[in-house]
């Protein structure tokens, strides 16, 4: 197993795949919300390509919201928040109804997706080896090696993975490995008509991402930010992540993700010292009787 | 259409998509673009990111909204108010692009001494006859410029036989022929360029719009006059010489009584501000889906043929001579009409029509009237029409009052449904909302349906024509399954079975369909080749050989061409809109993919693109331009686009005096389909409600016209049956507005995409939206049921409370606006009541499509059951005395 905590440039040589020359570069999503436009075609090309069932037929009220959230059955799923203006919406470069504007409103909106962390702790307590770590840095289940024992789910710091009822096992988004594999865009990047959703070299990525907000930043979107693009955050870094328009928690997303495996080497330490000191304790006691 | 026809000459988008990118600012109104166009859209963010300003027009905050930088939310059917409120902007404050306006528009026309404006006549234009309700436009002419104007147009006449026809023109939809060629002014008139003379256009309109204040525009829409003066503001410091505005609209403007004259408002503003036929400029007509423009090119409509020549009407015309002579020999292509006809029924009759028989014209089918689609379900109901063919459409849940249609298919003989699923409209009988109630019994409904599967898009080849004009081909992907046919065989195989059936005969009744040029190269399953067809429409010569351009055409029934605008399409012999280079291989116009009517032309009148000397308005919307040097000093015009003109007439040529067809296009005349080479901002002809748009409420309203005694639009076509009951205006029971529209996750009528899981899950169940002031007046909860009523019905749905819906302020009052989908029905895997059952049926006077608007009542709570609904409803028209005669207005 590589690392569970911090920076780490090369998570696929740390996966196992060699130095950089020996393996394709990370590849990940840039969701740049400021261009989305609700459309949700990433939502039905991802379960047109991997052919994952409906995810039930409920109007939630919320919005144009009937997804709801990530799921076992949802790998995409887009966010739709209505916010009342509280600030002059020109300079948030956001629409306005007219400003200042007691009744005006802002529609967010957001497609939601599998972060394919740096330190994916799905990964990590997974005891079977279903899950693991692609060429492409990506986080991937195998169906056919899953048992179902849940151990991810609780560990996802986003709470994006799931077990499908029905089936048993976990399921959520391969960043369309099998397209990767053939040189392709993944399902969802392909089909968005806005370039909300970009797909590339995590590096290049990220780059973009910074011009991106620096751009926004230059029209006066002063609320314009990255989020899961540092790679000394709580999960090294996430292989897909987001230029927002407002806090995380206002789009459902957790302010401060830290990966639930952070812990797991020093508690490994705290519980081999508990150990050790059990076992000198013991001896001690065995030594001491002969005493 | 006829909105852009009659300004421009031509009934299409007069841009393309992927051309918004250079905008520099994009009003949308009467169109929410990014949730009905998504793919379209990427390019106005595309603009975006270049910097242009975005502005979103509609009752609803929507999705386009939410990426706009301005929302401005509107009264439903208050468009012309606002449009007319920008165009006032414009003019009383100097702000139109002068140059542009005296050389390549009407503006400088002077108009006959007798034309009295809505201004002086409360709300009428000259011209108006209260018995049929109908205008004659004769007295909103062109003044002739000289005495020879007339004795050219004199002698012009005396070439045919017979007197003038133009008296009955608006009754049959003429105006819906201006899709690819301008209503046949008589003479290019008397102009004054200074725009000083009271009886020039300019003049006019000036006094026109003079009414649309700021606080005129606050009480009709319900827009504050600080948002008007932001959208003025935007529109005219993005427009001019160095900078461009573009328009996008779509049903949202065409689904009213006065349809057409929103879409003629955006025009005189945009020809105003001088964006026709410029880079980043233009109005983008976005059609509904696949290929409505393709279907109106090569129409499903009754009162047009292939290429928007006129159908022949039985009264007007009786031969050939009479068909085309009211076109013939104007100024412009649509002069040549005749080349156009005859190799239209050339491509039809083939090697039988010959110049003796008047190249079989007189097996063309005539128009006697309105026989549009409302007409014909009001014609199935009185059992006036006996048999019905439905392809790709579902009325029962498509069309505006889907208890009329219900009962008119219900009272049929027969009705062929051919569909990818099974639709409402064929199972209306076991399982309609009247079977519920029990206004229909399934076992008394003698209707014979006829259920055939269809092929999908990707189970047949062949093309579509999306909303920019572009052809593009679709390759068969897989083979149908089981008994699914594509259209195009079916056709070819019912046209093929007829005449086995009528083979022999000697009545001569039978012989239009004998002498069918009815031979296609068939593949191995009997399938006609598209190609084939394809090439048929695009034309050949006389040795069957391709041609190139429908200037090739010819009136002696040496060329055949199955629509002219499309030919040039298989050039080279060479399915052109098959061609699939990407953009990222071609500079931006990307003129290598698919293929644009006409002539592969992206940006039409680009002529304009360049000043009257030929010269780019500006280095920076550089776009067609006249190459003095090119041709060994002959000049051309050149740049990145087709040239929309003669493309080696200079720019000084004055054209001789009698000229006709295209040698009567001046050099300076940008809009060649014209009858006078000019855009109109006011309309001389080929309009049924008036040469000038002017505000009229929707035939349902909660409000009094504050511009006029006249509260609707004149020649607005009634629907005055007992299945079409209609709200009094400014009623108690009906004190709300409804508007009607689709979602993104959906398709139309929901036979696309109700019966998919992985849609239908994204957007379940009929909704409504109101306002937080709404819901508290009538006490609705979000997430809660709601029933909502009107004189043709009830529905429920269940409540969406948002901001997103606004309580407008007109005056002292506000009024309040509730949105419905219209995606369901009873059949698929989510079902829901219709929100098209609510919709009245009064028509626009030109293409008879209904008023997608009207008023309701909301309730909170689900809607009676079974007979009781038919009660509930009934009690609601008792309270609004709708079966009392009503004074007209």
């Amino acid at each position: 197993m590589g690392s569970l905590w911090g920076r780490l440039d090369d998570v696929q040589g740390d996966a196992g795949y060699g130095s950089p020359s020996e393996h394709p570069p990370r590849m990940g999503f840039f969701t740049d919300t400021s261009v989305c436009i609700g459309c949700k075609a990433c939502e039905v090309a991802c379960k047109e390509w991997n052919s994952v069932p409906e995810d039930g037929y409920l109007l939630t009220g919320m919005s144009y919201d009937n997804t709801q959230e990530l799921g076992a059955s949802t790998w995409r799923h887009v966010a739709f928040v209505e916010k009342p203006l509280d600030v002059p919406a020109v300079d948030l470069g956001m629409p306005a109804m007219g400003a200042p504007d007691t009744e005006g409103v802002t529609w967010l909106m957001s497609s939601d997706v599998c972060k394919h962390c740096t330190h994916a702790a799905c990964l990590d307590v997974c005891p079977t080896g279903a899950l693991f770590r692609t060429e492409f840095g990506t986080v991937v289940v195998q169906p056919d090696v899953c048992n179902g024992c849940g151990y991810c789910v609780p560990a996802c710091p986003y709470g994006v993975i799931d077990l499908r009822k029905d089936d048993g096992r976990a399921f959520k988004c391969t960043l369309c490995y099998d397209r990767l594999k053939e040189g392709q865009t993944p399902a969802c990047a392909q089909a968005c008509p806005t370039e909300s959703i970009q797909f590339g070299e995590l590096t290049e990525l990220r780059e973009r991402a910074a011009r991106r907000v620096e751009e926004l930043h230059d029209r006066g979107v002063d609320v314009a930010r990255l989020y899961g693009a540092d790679p000394d955050d709580g999960v090294g870094g996430d292989g897909a992540f987001f230029l927002l328009l407002d806090e995380p928690e206002v789009y459902g997303l957790p302010p401060d993700p830290i990966v639930t495996t952070r812990d797991l080497g020093s508690m490994w330490r705290h519980v081999g010292a508990a150990a050790a000191t059990l076992v000198g304790l013991g001896v001690a006691s065995f030594l001491g009787r002969r005493r | 259409m006829p909105g852009l026809g009659t300004s421009f000459g031509r009934g299409g988008a007069t841009t393309f998509l992927q051309d918004l990118s250079n905008a520099d600012c994009i009003l949308i109104e009467g169109s929410n673009m990014a949730e009905a166009h998504p793919v379209g859209f990427q390019w106005v963010m595309e603009a975006k990111r270049r910097g242009a300003t975005v502005i979103h027009v509609d009752p609803r905050f929507t999705r386009t909204s939410a990426v706009a930088d301005l929302h401005v939310p509107i009264r439903a059917g208050s468009d012309i108010a606002f449009l007319g409120g920008l165009v006032n902007q414009v003019l009383s404050n100097d702000l139109d692009f002068r140059e542009y306006v005296v050389a390549y528009t009407n503006a400088a026309n002077i108009i006959e001494d007798d034309f009295r404006d809505t201004e002086d006549l409360d709300g009428l234009f000259s011209g108006f006859d209260p018995e049929t309700g109908q205008y004659d436009p004769d007295s909103w002419s062109y003044v002739p410029d000289s005495r020879r104007d007339v004795e050219d147009e004199e002698r012009r006449d005396q070439a045919y036989s017979g007197g003038s026809s133009h008296g009955e023109s608006h009754q049959a939809a003429r105006s819906e022929s201006h899709g690819s060629g301008g209503a046949p002014v008589k003479w290019k008139g008397r102009r004054d360029e200074t725009l000083q003379d009271p009886s020039c256009v300019f003049q006019i309109l000036k006094r026109h719009f003079a009414r649309y204040t700021p606080e005129v525009v606050q009480e009709v829409c319900g827009i504050e006059p600080d948002q008007l003066r932001r959208v003025a503001e935007a529109l005219t410091s993005n427009s001019g010489r160095e900078r461009t505005s573009a328009f996008c609209y779509a049903v949202g403007w065409t689904q009213h009584s006065v349809g057409a004259q929103m879409i003629r408002t955006a025009s005189i503003l945009q020809l105003l501000l001088g964006n026709i036929g410029r880079p980043g400029g233009g109005i983008m007509a976005l059609r509904g889906h696949a290929s409505i423009q393709g279907s109106t090119d090569i129409p499903t409509l009754f009162n047009i043929l292939p290429g928007y020549l006129p159908m022949p009407n039985a009264k007007q015309h009786q031969s050939l001579d009479e068909w085309v002579r009211d076109d013939e020999g104007k100024a412009g292509f649509w002069g040549n009409i005749r080349s156009y006809a005859v190799s239209l029924l050339k491509s039809y009759w083939g090697d039988a029509a010959t110049p003796d028989n008047d190249f079989c014209f007189d097996y063309l089918p005539r128009i006697t009237g309105d026989h549009s689609t409302y007409s014909t379900v009001l014609a199935m109901i009185e059992g006036r029409c006996k048999g019905y063919f439905l392809v790709g459409e579902n009325p029962a849940v498509g069309s505006s009052n889907g208890k009329m249609q219900r009962l008119g298919m219900a009272a049929l003989d027969w009705l062929v449904v051919r569909d990818l699923q099974m639709i409402e409209s064929a199972t209306f009988w076991k399982d309609g909302p009247e079977i519920e109630t029990g206004e229909l019994v399934t076992e008394e409904i003698g209707t014979e349906v006829f259920f055939l599967p269809a092929a999908t898009h990707v189970e047949k080849a062949g093309s579509f024509t999306q909303t920019q004009r572009m052809l593009q081909w679709r390759d068969k992907a897989v083979e149908p399954p089981g008994d699914c046919r594509s259209d195009l065989q079916f056709y070819y195989e019912l046209g093929t079975r007829i005449r086995q059936k009528l083979a022999g005969s000697t009545d001569e009744m039978d012989r239009p369909l004998l002498d069918l040029a009815w031979d296609y190269p068939l593949d191995d399953g009997g399938d006609p080749d598209p190609e084939a067809v394809l090439r048929e429409i695009n034309g050949t010569g006389p040795d069957g050989e391709v041609l190139s351009a429908y200037t090739q055409l010819k009136p002696d029934g040496s060329t055949s061409c199955g629509c002219w605008i499309y030919c040039g399409v298989y050039a080279d012999d060479v399915n052109q809109a098959r061609r699939r280079k990407p953009h990222w291989e071609q500079d931006q116009v990307a003129a290598e993919w698919g293929w644009v009517w006409p002539a592969n032309r992206r940006i039409l009148y680009n002529r304009a693109s360049a000043a009257p000397d030929g010269t780019p308005w500006s280095e920076r919307k550089r776009y067609v331009w006249w190459d003095a040097e090119a041709d060994d000093g002959k000049g051309r015009w050149t740049g990145a686009d087709v040239p929309d003109f003669v493309p080696d007439r200079a720019p000084d040529f004055v054209p001789e005096e009698g000229a006709q067809g295209p040698d009567a296009i001046g050099g300076q005349d940008p809009f060649i389909m014209q009858t006078d080479g000019k855009a109109w901002l006011f309309a001389p002809l080929g309009l049924a409600d008036g040469p000038m748009p002017t505000h009229y409420e929707p035939a349902e309203s909660p409000v009094r016209n504050p511009l006029y005694g006249q509260q609707n639009n004149p020649t607005r076509k009634r629907m005055e049956v007992p299945q079409n009951p209609l709200n009094p205006s400014w009623s108690d029971v009906f004190p709300y507005v409804f508007t009607t529209y689709r979602l993104t996750e959906h398709h139309t009528a929901g036979g696309m995409s109700r019966t998919l899981p992985y849609l239908a899950e994204l957007q379940p169940e009929p909704f409504c939206e109101v306002s937080p002031r709404l819901a508290a007046e009538r006490g609705l909860e979000n997430g809660g049921w709601a029933t909502i009523v009107t004189g043709r019905t009830a529905i429920e749905a269940r409540v969406l409370v948002t901001r997103r819906l606004r309580s407008l302020r007109l005056g002292d009052r506000f009024v309040e606006q509730v949105g419905l989908p219209y995606h369901w029905g009873p059949n698929g895997i989510t079902t829901g009541d219709s929100a098209n059952d609510l919709v009245n049926l009064t028509l626009d006077p030109n293409v008879y499509i209904q008023d997608k608007v009207g008023t309701c009542d909301i309730r909170p709570g689900r809607r009676p059951r079974g007979s009781a609904l038919t009660e509930y409803v009934a009690e609601y028209r008792r309270r609004a005395a709708m079966d009392v005669q009503r004074e007209e207005t």
